[in-house]
């Protein structure tokens, strides 16, 4: 029974609970309905929570659990000796899974699979014409585990959907048992209705625990394969298929912060200034419109600057800047990318700025004025200053954005991972690399692959370090003037 | 507190700003109307009258500080010295020098104490070392009474001060331009009885060397520290003389029952 | 003490209004250098993508023969298979040099293949599906429109020259010449391209095919994903921070981590899709559930944060009437709260997804980039099949070798914008109907 049908049938239930719950309380006090604690549709609600909401979280559990256990069972079956040397069991699993999926497929078309399974050059040639590539044949331990894991998977399935259904049918007797007229049933409903809003909210925090986790244990598996002081401290990125390459984050890690510290270059003198103009000098007519265009800017997706840097600011830098110079030859360059990421970064300094030279008060700029100050020297002396750990915490905001930034660096950096000072120079940053190690045919198992997630730690906690700083600087600035 | 108003009497005759025919717009609303105005050198001068009646408003106008609002609208003549301070010619930077002023609400700069006062000096170019800098600052904050409070800690923060030292803080900035004219408006309200008794003091030695003009809500505080008192009523100049007589013998029924409390 | 009229300025006066003046223009200059890379990245953007746009079509009279196309005569699909697209392309080139024989169009000096290199190589393909679908076309003469080939369709958009014509392998000056008297002759014309938002990819060598429809498809899927998730579990865990949640550790940490999401880089969230929806439940890659599964996550801390503001703008008064008249807490929020907080959460929501639709690198990860030819199902079982996205084919589109696919990429790009602007429009007139202050 597919999982559709199953949420249908749940569904189903769930109305039905609904509709007899509700009528129940109304017989239960023969259609008076001021004798009920609560008004009728109440009594309908919790039914219908009760029916639905403990099978959908059994299911969503069963799913979520199942792969980790029956994997499991099925590595077991693999035959240690079919392991190649100096890999780990994974690429097998892997192995195994993809057969096992090519087989529920061809079931789904009708073919018959039997046959193919005691013939595995012939389920090769079958799985292949249905669009799953088979490496090698697979050995007959692989089809065992295959079986077996399809058998259990069978099963495991089999027995979820009994488990929903009677988990649906027991919630939705209980919940009628208890329709009496002095059940209180709006404080069940919304006592249950709040652990719901507990439950989501709680998504934010699994999904933190999902990212640290998912980047720590294949970091950490990572760490296994390649010594993590050699990561750290390598200056040279040069992966080796297969393995055996030097991986060292120095030159990405130089590469970003380049990239970035062009970026802020750019972008923060431009917004700072606009920033400053807007909340300073701007009349409501000119500022009621360049805001929002500024802020356009931050609208438009990065993949957009990304085709910006490869076509028409990569060429125009080298061919006016960077070949006449006799500094290069590549249209991508850190300059492209930095260039670009500026105009990008533009709008986070600028509104964040203009927030926070509003809200300094305007008694200060009053005080300075009445002295016979000018309006500039009333900014830069007076304003700026008082709003100077705001503007810290912008810089550091967009700071973060240009570090974590892809798909302009992926467009316009390049892709060789190099130590220079020549802007005109490709070089590549963290980012590109997480993309190009995690995209394409790689395996899962060897260090050029798992890198990527030694990367993606890097970045989360460079960047998270980041924020943090940024917001709590910026809180405490708001209280100051609260 | 020794009763001012026995020993009141006016120095000198010297008219240092003088309006006529002042009018001034916020918008569509004029907000004051046809005020005609002396007021005279080293002399209190004070506005009093109901909320809204624009006495702060007409304040503002005299250094140009309603330049700063789009949408107000000043004609008439206001004169210092008997240049027209809203000649084109007149640059609002030059003439706010002159005019300083201090406000409701103490809004010393989140910088040090000698910053505070040395602000001034430093952007109008007045000293050419730190070493006259350093004495404008010290006899600045002498002369609002503040140098023996404050004199150990000239690099703390002047947001760091109590309320009245604030203000005082204040004062000390706006006298370290040597202006001509003081304005303060209504510079005791945010402040407790104590620190308004010696900012009344202070206010009353500075009419030694500047003309200070005051808007106050407070009566009692006009007639205290005042001279001459003006008193304003919807836009309107009512009735302008010696505060004694304003206090004593209004000669306008309307300032009689604002005086009595009937207004206001 | 004497001073100086107030109608002279002295000299300092003058220098420091002269920094006033440079003071304001370094603003006014940082302003309309934001507003001109903003203009000059759409010029950039629309002069090389509106192309995209136009077309240029062959259309000529094509006998399909029965004798090269079914030679069994039994007009079966199955048997009918066996003529490939190679026939069917000489079955083209025939017909079109018929066509420019019949207009007195001289093609002497056509190298080989210079005719076929004419017509895209996506055309045969397309008229080959054509006759499968419906054998009895067998025999009849029927006006055919093709694509005209990539080389082609740039001279017209000024992309291929008869100078880089003449050291391009894959057309001659003499083609172009061709290509020029054929649209006198009116046999090639240049009009709207609705195949650009309707069909699949093409291979690297076919710019002139390719198309948008299975990205706009996908990304449409995710967007529906992000909507029914994020939306609902935005909300309430708004409501739940924003009127129940009692202030504690607990909730502070919640609070601080949604900040911090809202921040962290999206490639990250891409990484966190691999490892945990891709590698650990098993989900495939390339489908749009994946895709809007890691995009929810994304949005999640962009919904709550407007949402929240949107609670937060509600004045305490309503929730003490309501509470006052005895409605309980969760009454009050769903029967009064909510509702009035609803336009400024749609808004939030609206901005949230538009930023989702453009999002590329976390899709990069997940396989999205994958070369997709056949249009998923219908939902939900086609949130399961492999599809492109928007910006993902953008991307693909970049790394492509053949310059036409530029003018694509483009062109996408439009089409993207065209997007995010109708909803960021809808987001704006939401705003400002419903717009409350208090």
């Amino acid at each position: 029974m597919s999982i559709g049908l199953l949420s249908l049938i749940i569904l189903v239930l769930t109305l039905v609970g609904y509709v007899v719950g509700k009528s129940r309380a109304i017989a239960s006090v023969a259609g008076d309905i001021r004798k009920l604690h609560s008004l009728p549709p109440f009594y309908g609600r919790i039914t219908a929570l009760l029916t639905a909401v403990p099978a959908f979280l059994l299911i969503i559990g069963w799913l979520l659990a199942e792969p980790l256990v029956l994997e499991n069972r099925a590595l077991a079956l693999i035959d240690p000796a079919e392991i190649p040397q100096g890999q780990s069991a994974d690429l097998v699993m892997s192995d195994v899974r993809r057969v096992a999926a090519g087989l529920d497929l061809l079931e789904t078309r009708g073919e018959a699979i039997a046959p193919l399974i005691a013939a595995p050059d012939q389920l090769k040639q079958a799985m292949n014409a249905a669009g799953i590539v088979l490496q090698t044949e697979p050995t007959p331990s692989t089809l065992a585990a295959t079986a077996a894991l399809r058998s259990a998977k069978a099963t495991s399935r089999l027995a979820m959907v009994v488990a929903a259904i009677a988990l649906t049918l027991g919630g939705l007797a209980w919940g009628l048992s208890r329709i009496k007229p002095e059940f209180r049933a709006r404080n069940a409903t919304e006592g249950f209705a709040m652990w719901l809003l507990i439950g989501c909210s709680l998504i934010a925090v699994l999904t933190t625990v999902g990212i640290v986790a998912s980047l720590l244990v294949e970091s950490l598996h990572f760490f296994r394969l390649y010594p993590i002081t050699e990561f750290l401290f390598s200056t040279q990125w040069a992966p080796k298929f297969g393995g055996g390459g030097t991986l060292g984050i120095v030159p990405l890690l130089w590469g970003t912060l380049y990239v970035s510290a062009i970026a802020l270059l750019v972008a923060v003198p431009i917004g700072l200034l606009s920033a400053i103009y807007l909340a300073e000098y701007a009349s409501r007519a000119t500022r009621s419109w360049v805001k929002p265009a500024i802020e356009v800017l931050a609208g438009i997706p990065t993949i957009v600057y990304g085709l910006f840097a490869l076509i028409t600011v990569g060429p125009l830098l080298r061919d006016y800047f960077a070949q006449p110079l006799g500094l290069g030859n590549s249209s991508s360059s850190v300059l492209t990318a930095g260039l670009v990421m500026g105009i990008m970064v533009i709008p986070f300094v600028s509104s964040l700025s203009d927030d926070i030279i509003n809200a300094v008060p305007q008694s200060l700029r009053d005080g300075s004025l009445g002295l016979g100050a000018t309006p500039s020297e009333t900014i830069r002396q007076v304003v700026l200053p008082a709003a100077l750990p705001g503007i810290v915490g912008a810089v550091l905001l967009a700071a973060s954005r240009a570090i974590g930034e892809t798909m302009i660096v992926v467009m316009g950096a390049g892709a060789a991972a190099r130590l220079s000072l020549n802007p005109f120079d490709a070089m590549t940053t963290v980012t590109v690399k997480i993309v190009s190690q995690l995209t394409g045919d790689t395996e899962f198992a060897s260090p050029e692959t798992l890198v990527a997630f030694a990367l993606g730690l890097t970045l989360f906690v460079l960047t998270l370090c980041l924020n943090i700083l940024a917001l709590m600087i910026v809180r405490k600035y708001r209280e100051q003037y609260e | 507190m020794k009763d001012q108003r026995l020993e009141s009497r006016v120095d000198t005759q010297t008219i240092k700003i003088q309006a006529r025919g002042a009018q001034v717009y916020y918008g569509t609303n004029h907000a004051i109307k046809d005020v005609d105005v002396d007021i005279l050198d080293k002399t209190v001068t004070a506005f009093i009258g109901p909320s809204g009646c624009g006495k702060s408003t007409f304040l503002r106008c005299l250094n140009r500080m309603n330049d700063t609002i789009a949408s107000c609208r000043v004609e008439g003549k206001i004169t210092l010295d008997d240049e027209d301070i809203y000649d084109p010619r007149v640059d609002p930077v030059q003439l706010r020098a002159r005019i300083g002023m201090v406000f409701q609400k103490p809004n010393p700069f989140p910088k040090s104490i000698y910053d505070n006062v040395a602000y001034g000096p430093k952007i109008h170019g007045l000293t050419r070392n730190k070493a006259e800098l350093d004495a404008i600052v010290e006899s600045c904050l002498r002369k609002a009474a503040l140098w023996n409070e404050v004199k150990d800690r000239l690099a703390a923060p002047g947001t760091g001060l109590s309320g009245g030292q604030q203000q005082r803080l204040c004062i000390a900035r706006a006298i370290a331009t040597s202006p001509e004219v003081l304005l303060m408006d209504e510079p005791c309200s945010a402040l407790d009885p104590i620190a308004t008794a010696q900012v009344e003091e202070l206010i009353d030695e500075l009419r030694s060397q500047f003309s200070v003009v005051i808007v106050t809500h407070s009566m009692q505080q006009a007639a205290r520290v005042s001279q001459r008192t003006a008193f304003f009523h919807l836009g309107n100049l009512v009735e302008y003389g010696e505060t004694g007589q304003i206090f004593t013998n209004p000669i306008d029924p309307r300032t009689e029952s604002y005086i009595s409390g009937r207004i206001g | 003490m004497t001073r100086a009229s107030l109608f002279a300025q002295d000299k300092r006066t003058r220098a420091r209004n002269a920094t006033e003046k440079r003071f304001r223009a370094y603003g006014l200059t940082a302003i309309v250098l934001a507003l001109l890379a903003l203009l000059w990245l759409l010029i950039s953007i629309f002069g090389n993508g509106l192309p995209a746009f136009k077309q240029t079509f062959l259309t000529f009279p094509v006998t399909l023969e029965e004798s090269v196309l079914d030679k069994s005569g039994t007009r079966d699909p199955a048997v009918m298979a066996k003529a490939t697209t190679i026939t069917y392309g000489k079955v083209l080139t025939k017909a079109l040099e018929a066509e420019a024989t019949a207009k007195g169009i001289d093609l002497s000096a056509l190298k080989k293949k210079g005719l076929a290199n004419l017509i895209s190589e996506e055309s045969p393909a397309t008229l080959r599906n054509m006759v499968l679908a419906d054998p009895s076309l067998i025999g009849q003469t029927i006006r055919f429109t093709a694509l005209a080939g990539g080389r082609v369709d740039g001279y017209y958009k000024g992309r291929v020259t008869l100078e880089t014509a003449a050291l391009d392998k894959n057309t001659s000056p003499e083609q172009l010449a061709v290509a020029d008297k054929l649209k006198e002759a009116g046999v090639l014309t240049i009009s709207l391209n609705s195949g650009f938002v309707t069909m699949p990819d093409a291979s690297d060598k076919r710019p002139e095919a390719a198309g948008l429809g299975i990205a706009i498809i996908g990304s449409l899927y995710m967007m529906a994903v992000v909507l029914v998730l994020a939306l609902p579990i935005g909300v309430a865990a708004s409501v739940y921070l924003e009127e129940f949640a009692p202030k504690n550790r607990f909730t502070d940490l919640i609070e601080v981590n949604i900040a911090n999401l809202a921040a962290v880089p999206s490639i990250v969230y891409g990484i966190l899709g691999l490892a945990i929806f891709i590698n650990m439940v098993g989900l495939p890659t390339s489908a749009p559930i994946v895709g809007g599964l890691v995009l929810t996550l994304m949005t999640l801390p962009r919904i709550i944060i407007p949402t929240r503001a949107a609670l937060k703008a509600v004045p305490p008064s309503i929730r003490d009437a309501a509470l006052g008249i005895g409605a309980s807490r969760l009454q009050t929020v769903t029967h009064h709260v909510l509702p009035l907080a609803m336009p400024g959460i749609l808004t939030g929501t609206i901005i949230g997804l538009a930023q989702a639709l453009g999002e590329t690198a976390p899709l990069l990860l997940i396989g999205m980039v994958a070369f997709v030819r056949d249009f998923p199902g219908a939902p939900p079982s086609g949130l399961f099949d492999p599809a492109a996205a928007l910006p993902v084919q953008i991307y693909n589109w970049t790394t492509r070798g053949d310059p036409g696919f530029v003018e694509r990429a483009s062109g996408a790009i439009i089409v993207l914008l065209i997007f995010l602007i109708a909803m960021n429009a809808v987001a704006i007139y939401l705003r400002r109907k419903f717009e409350r202050r208090w």
